[in-house]
């Protein structure tokens, strides 16, 4: 989306609500900057994260996606942040397919600690994503439903 | 109910100043009302004061609202409020979605107005087409059982055990050592009022061992924790003593008759001696020896066994193993406090190289009446008496090299310290410190009384501890190398015995610890309490709760009133018999579930049966703890996790995907 010409990205994050969704809180509580282009959504665990979530976001104009979690060893649930890894592995293979960037589609992890990490990558993304330009997937992606493609990537 | 007849109320909160300041609430609030099926949207300037509150509950009723919206600050702060007040107005309290417009924006994009609003908007989307999905849940009731485990019996330990205890509910006080106690009972005297550690806290001990309502499981550790909140199973694991508690009576002709020696790393912190079978301190409790088989001669070569042959019992046992004891408890109170800082980590304080260069520990050792010297000061010759003492503060704290916390303790243990060596010797004494911190009550003036008593305080860093002279008043010294910072000039002061106030550190295997138990680790390594102002002792797992210096460098009176805290809170738990467990729960649709099994073995909870008589996955509703990890991963997208749902989270999606720029929202006529 641009406004007056310059491009702004849209991002939208999956925050896992133990670790990184608190680690966005202690940001705030902590009043630490960063740039507004992330749109957030709160899901329990990175292991809840299912790949159509990232294609339906980038369908639906994303500019990127960050997944983020609680560190490796350290999910709530155990380990569904490694089950996060490995779907996250086959997505970026679909997504290359596409054509996608790599950049468009991250995940980190944040600790609930660490509001500071959890700014510095959301800033770090957004240069990155700034700098790739817009994705536009309905203008690159015209005749085909969208959908249907994020529905057979989930189940590849 | 079909989609027109649902009606949601937005509700955008000013937070005064907090959101206000920076998103436009009105325009969010007026804008908002475009959305699908909102009915009525307000802006107000205290959504969670009373006022805020009822004006939900009021426009439910005068609106026939469905479904509510809050755009206010973080779930984790108020999502509870809110939802109590949906519940009031009539509705089931799940129908009911926030939008955290505070720390995930006003907060953090104070520079940028409009982006802050847009991003408002369009998290107020999301949450009003997630909302329209939403489905009326109910809280799974389950029972509270009164038994309560706690971890670590160290004075927080301790005092929460007693505090539960005492209100007429079990508990199992688990401890990995053979006797309970903690650092207190390794030490002297306590700061600011100087009276006898031992004194204070051995009445509480024997107290603990011998309630009718606490269970001692020492010399033992949990291995495994399963369940939640009323519901724990627990695996402890109780290390071999060799000996048998109902046998032994603590006569002491053991650890007399026992050949090997041993140096004391624990409780004499290295400056003395036990036996391969003993008994850490005189007052241990339980007041069993335990054997140390990595030491016991028998285990080395076969031979010996000669405790066995003098105890007059009958109680050693060298075929005894370890033994597995299955906990059924309630709640949970972790009270593991916490390790000292390496020195060595420091080379140029010469720790370990300079046999005189001692840690606060041993020191606290060496004063003690019952310690190694008998309370003596004493170099490490074990005789000379030293004419000057130095005391290194920050020892490891408050640098960024090591620890950038500040421990909280040093200053006033290190006054405690030049107090008991003037008490004591006629040495000259010199704090080197960076700040003086004496912050609670009585602290500052006995910072006044050390003064008086003609203590030397150096402000400025200590760069350097060596026993290179550069003149003949230095010979056979140490010499503490630092920069004054008061008169601006290097000093270099000789003395024949340095103490380095090591810091509070997390314990070592902190992280292992917190992770069996579902609390988290900050990123100074100590456990996270749920809030740090309002929920000190609760953790974000329902029914586990932390005390003492597990949580962040503490004194004792802190370290006890958390114990206190972490006790009241259990018992108001089990006050209420029953508790109410989030339904965000799984459920497996049985009908078109292929029976393939992927989702069996994806549960970290083991939640999951397949059921071979009709060929399907089942989900066991109080093991299943939410995580979603099945439902992301059923190949037959039948699985449902129930407030995370499919539906929802693509609702959400395409709610915040929608164009903020414009002004009337256009997502809502291409909903799918
Ligand atoms: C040199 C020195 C001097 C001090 N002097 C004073 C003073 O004068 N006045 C004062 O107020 N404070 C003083 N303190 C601080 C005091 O030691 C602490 O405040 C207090 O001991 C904290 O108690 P706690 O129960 O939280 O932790 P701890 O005393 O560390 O007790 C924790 C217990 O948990 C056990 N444990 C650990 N992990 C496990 C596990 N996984 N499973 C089972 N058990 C486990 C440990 O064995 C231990 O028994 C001093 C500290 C030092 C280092
Ligand atoms: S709960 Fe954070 S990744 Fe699993």
């Amino acid at each position: 989306m641009s406004e007056n010409g310059t491009f702004k990205p849209v991002i939208v994050g999956f925050l896992c609500n133990w670790c990184s969704y608190r680690a966005a809180d202690l940001a705030g509580t902590s009043r630490m900057g960063y740039p507004a282009t992330l749109r957030d959504i709160r899901i329990m665990c990175t292991g809840r994260l299912d790949p159509t979530f990232v294609l339906r976001a980038l369908e639906k104009g994303a500019d990127g996606v960050l997944i983020m979690g609680c560190h490796p060893g350290q999910c709530h649930y155990q380990e569904g942040n490694y089950k996060a890894i490995r779907r996250f592995a086959l997505l970026k293979r679909t997504l290359r397919q596409f054509g996608i960037e790599e950049e468009r589609v991250q995940l980190h992890w944040a600790s609930a600690a660490e509001g500071v990490e959890f700014a510095k990558t959301v800033a770090k993304m957004t240069e990155e994503i700034t700098a790739l330009g817009p994705l536009e997937w309905s203008r690159n992606w015209p005749n085909e439903d969208p959908h249907i493609y994020a529905e057979e990537a989930a189940h590849e | 109910m079909s989609e027109n007849e649902k009606r949601v109320g937005v509700y955008v909160c000013h937070c005064g100043h907090n959101i206000a300041g920076t998103v436009d609430v009105e325009h969010v609030a007026e804008w908002a009302y475009n959305l699908p099926n909102v009915i009525i949207s307000r802006d107000n300037k205290f959504m969670c004061a009373s006022t805020g509150q009822e004006q939900i509950e009021e426009d439910v009723k005068e609106f026939n609202l469905t479904h509510v919206v809050v755009a206010s600050c973080s779930p984790h702060m108020h999502e509870k409020t809110f939802r109590n007040a949906v519940e009031r107005s009539g509705l089931n309290p799940y129908l009911f979605e926030m939008a955290n417009i505070r720390e995930h924006a006003s907060w953090v994009h104070p520079d940028d107005q409009d982006g802050a609003t847009s991003k408002a908007k369009a998290l107020v989307s999301a949450a009003v087409h997630r909302v329209l999905h939403h489905e009326e849940l109910t809280p799974m009731q389950v029972e509270i059982r009164p038994e309560v485990l706690i971890v670590g019996g160290g004075v927080a330990g301790i005092q929460a055990a007693l505090e539960v205890a005492e209100a007429g509910h079990h508990v199992y006080l688990v401890e990995r050592e053979p006797s309970i106690g903690g650092h207190m009972a390794q030490l002297d005297k306590t700061f600011p009022t100087l009276d006898c550690s031992a004194c204070i806290l051995t009445p509480k001990m024997f107290d603990a061992g011998s309630h009718p309502n606490i269970t001692l499981l020492t010399y033992a550790e949990v291995e495994q924790v399963d369940g939640y909140v009323g519901n724990f199973t627990v695996r402890v694991r109780k290390k071999a003593k060799m000996v048998h508690e109902d046998l032994c009576t603590g006569c002491g002709t053991c650890w007399e008759k026992c050949p090997k020696k041993v140096i004391d790393t624990v409780f004499e912190s290295g400056l003395g001696y036990r036996k391969a079978i003993y008994r850490p301190f005189p007052q241990a409790v339980p007041k069993y020896p335990v054997i140390d088989v990595e030491t016991c001669i028998y285990y080395d070569t076969g031979k010996c066994r000669a405790c066995e042959k003098f105890c007059p019992t009958d109680a050693i046992d060298f075929e005894m193993q370890d033994e597995i004891v299955n906990l059924e408890v309630g709640n949970i109170i972790v009270a593991t406090g916490y390790d000292l800082f390496d020195p060595r980590r420091i080379p140029q304080y010469g720790y370990g190289r300079h046999e005189n260069v001692f840690t606060s520990m041993e020191f606290e050792r060496l004063v003690n009446a019952a310690g190694p010297s008998d309370g003596r000061v004493v170099l490490r010759d074990g005789e000379t008496t030293p004419q000057s003492v130095a005391i290194i503060h920050c020892v490891g704290s408050r640098d960024k090299n090591y620890n950038g916390h500040c421990s909280a303790i040093c200053c006033m243990y290190s006054l405690k310290f030049a107090h008991l060596v003037k008490e004591r010797t006629e040495a000259e004494v010199y704090n080197f410190y960076i700040d003086m911190r004496t912050i609670a009550k009585g602290y500052e003036e006995f910072y006044d009384r050390v003064l008086e008593e003609g203590a030397h305080f150096i402000r400025g860093k200590v760069s350097e501890i060596t026993d290179a002279t550069h003149a003949s008043e230095e010979e056979g010294k140490l010499v503490v190398v630092a920069e004054d910072t008061l008169i601006g000039k290097q000093r270099r002061v000789p003395v024949d015995m340095v103490i380095l106030a090591v810091a509070m550190e997390p314990r070592a295997d902190a992280e292992e610890v917190a992770h069996r138990f579902g609390i988290g680790c900050g990123d100074t390594g100590f456990f996270t309490e749920r809030h740090p102002k309002l929920d000190p002792v609760a953790t974000v797992t329902e029914g586990v709760y932390i005390a003492g210096a597990c949580q962040g460098p503490k004194d004792i009176p802190d370290a006890v009133a958390q114990g206190s805290a972490a006790a009241a809170r259990v018992l108001s738990v089990i006050s209420q018999r029953e508790v109410a467990l989030e339904p965000v729960r799984a459920t497996i649709d049985e009908e078109h579930c292929s029976g393939c099994r992927i989702c069996n073995t994806m549960c970290p909870y083991h939640a999951i049966d397949f059921i071979e008589a009709d060929s399907v996955s089942r989900v066991n509703p109080a093991l299943c703890k939410g995580c979603g990890t099945c439902v992301a991963a059923c190949p037959s997208q039948v699985i449902s996790g129930a407030h995370f749902t499919f539906d929802q989270l693509i609702a959400e999606i395409d709610g915040i995907m929608v164009d903020v720029n414009i002004d009337e929202p256009l997502v809502a006529a291409e909903m799918v």
